[in-house]
């Protein structure tokens, strides 16, 4: 008796000291990838620290605007406006084609299996290839112009929204399409009647995330193919006028913010 | 028995009767459309001969997919860029990681005070409006284009992403078990290392290597915007000095493979989580 109840104790010891080496096996792998990842891109972990302060003291140094970089400031919200107006139309643009590509890509609302795949496998390439990558192919065809951004963060933006929509299918609608496919309701009349009505609210909150998503990324598009925000980002950080820096980013940083406000307001309405 | 029916304009019985929230979804939903087609006509579109466009692209595109090929940098070279784009990935995410962590125990209402998770939730969002490649330039003039602006960068965005994710997984743990630990007299930090971070570890890894997949993309355009190297500035070079389809096809499908690579494995922690 008292062996056994040693033993069982001695193996509570032994599982805990397992657990205590496991993580600190674990730990030391994590150290050892930091190490070596920093070797490998000649990253110094002191610069970057001491780094951070120093970026966001010269950002509200610079933010004393003067009145040369105020008369600008038309221009960046021209600029700005192009940029939110292509984040939005891309998005709802993207938002309708993933709809259609979500309903044959869910395992619910499939059409038939080989569709689903070719659905799956048409939206994980686009959304796997980088929206830089986008932006640099077709730059070189479209131009510097809108019609580039709006196709670059279309391409990203469907692949993502097809995954969050069929997660939201899913998730939404087992119960109510088991009971109205009992009820032999027909295929329409299931994606009509329970599977859109059912996930709508859901749907258009993950459109408005992308909304929210795409207008920074439409900057990053922007400094790339030299349109929008991101061009005139791009032109006054090479010409070293960090006022101007400083004043267009403070502008997207409202504007997000305000995007932000009124689409959760959107959420709270619907859901 | 005198009963209202309400019917529709063709006769028939109404069936539903539409709450507030679905009649407001349907005019955000009609007005979201009609900007959408408002957006088209009021975006620029100067220099832009359609047909044009889409014949090149459709060229472009059978030049990179159908015939890829290196031709500037090797293969051995374009795999060494590759990791270097995946520690650009790593570094920020796990120290982006440590960060949040610790903010999440600020944030999570269950385990901190009102007004400090406020607080962090209000810098955070700040922070997070900051387009990623603004906050790589914006460091690189501190410390000069490179690795340490591209990790710095990048880690806003992991921090904010992170310290919404884990703080979530914290507030749904069981009041009842963070009770058990404080009516044992455990101080904080034996309940946040004892019950919080193993009650949710699996949801933790889960995030933080999603917040990896994404920042992998995140490093391709550091490296092509924001002068970071490794695989995103080779597609850069190949794409806009060298012209060189093939050679942005090859590169496009190695980042499209690592990227699924991910996306595969990310998807089996989720489900695991």
């Amino acid at each position: 008796m008292s062996s056994k109840s040693s033993t069982q104790h001695l193996s509570r010891v032994n599982i805990i000291r397992k657990k205590h080496l496991r993580l600190t096996i674990a730990v030391l792998i994590i150290l050892g990838l930091i190490i070596l990842a920093g070797e490998i891109t000649n990253y110094d972990h002191i610069d970057g620290l001491v780094s951070i302060p120093a970026a966001i003291s010269w950002l509200f140094s610079n933010m004393l605007f003067s009145a040369g970089t105020l008369a600008n400031f038309p221009t960046v919200l021209r600029l700005l406006w192009e940029t939110i107006l292509i984040s939005i139309v891309s998005t709802t643009t993207a938002s309708v084609f993933a709809l259609i590509f979500a309903l044959l890509g869910s395992q619910l609302t499939q059409v038939n299996t080989f569709l689903m795949y070719v659905a799956k496998l048409v939206a994980s390439i686009s959304r796997n290839i980088p929206v830089v990558a986008w932006a640099l192919i077709l730059v070189l065809s479209f131009g510097t112009n809108s019609a580039t951004g709006f196709l670059a963060l279309f391409f990203a933006t469907f692949g993502f929204l097809v995954r969050a929509y069929i997660e939201t299918i899913d998730e939404a609608s087992s119960d109510s399409i088991e009971a109205l496919r009992a009820t032999g309701a027909t295929y329409p009349q299931m994606i009509f009647k329970a599977v859109l009505p059912g996930s709508m609210p859901q749907l258009f909150s993950w459109t408005l995330f992308m909304i929210e998503t795409n207008i920074r990324s439409a900057t990053l598009v922007g400094l790339l193919t030299g349109t929008g925000i991101g061009y005139l980002f791009d032109l006054y950080y090479k010409q070293l006028n960090y006022e101007m820096v400083s004043l267009i980013t403070l502008s997207i940083v409202v504007a997000v913010l305000i995007i932000e406000t009124i689409s959760n307001r959107i959420r709270r309405e619907i859901i | 028995m005198d009963l209202q029916l309400d019917r529709t304009h063709d006769g028939k019985i109404k069936i539903n009767r539409p709450t507030r929230g679905q009649k407001s979804l349907k005019w955000i939903l009609i007005g979201t459309a009609l900007f959408t087609v408002a957006g088209f006509f009021m975006m620029d579109y100067s220099g832009l001969v359609l047909s044009q466009a889409i014949a090149d692209t459709l060229s472009n595109l059978y030049q990179m997919f159908l015939q890829p090929e290196l031709s500037q940098v090797g293969f051995g070279t374009a795999m060494s860029q590759v990791v270097v784009t995946l520690s650009l990935a790593f570094l920020s995410t796990i120290l982006g990681a440590v960060i949040s962590l610790f903010l999440a125990f600020g944030t999570a209402v269950n385990l901190s005070k009102p007004w400090l998770s406020t607080l962090i939730k209000g810098v955070i969002t700040i922070a997070r409006a900051v387009p990623t490649v603004l906050w790589v330039l914006i460091f690189a003039i501190a410390a000069g284009l490179g690795s340490i602006a591209a990790v710095i960068g990048m880690m806003f965005h992991s921090v904010a992403y992170l310290v919404k994710a884990y703080s979530e997984a914290f507030e749904e743990i069981d009041e009842g078990k963070i009770e058990a630990l404080r009516a044992t007299g455990s101080s904080y930090w034996q309940i946040l290392f004892q019950v919080v971070i193993p009650e949710t570890k699996s949801y933790l890894i889960s995030w933080t290597f999603l917040r990896f997949e994404i920042n992998f993309g995140v490093a391709v355009a550091m490296g092509a915007a924001a002068g970071a190297g490794g695989i995103g500035y080779e597609l850069f070079m190949s794409s806009t000095f060298y012209y060189d389809m093939n050679e942005v096809g090859m590169i496009t499908i190695i980042i499209l493979i690592v990227a699924i690579i991910l996306e595969l494995i990310a998807n089996r922690l989720k489900v695991k989580a």
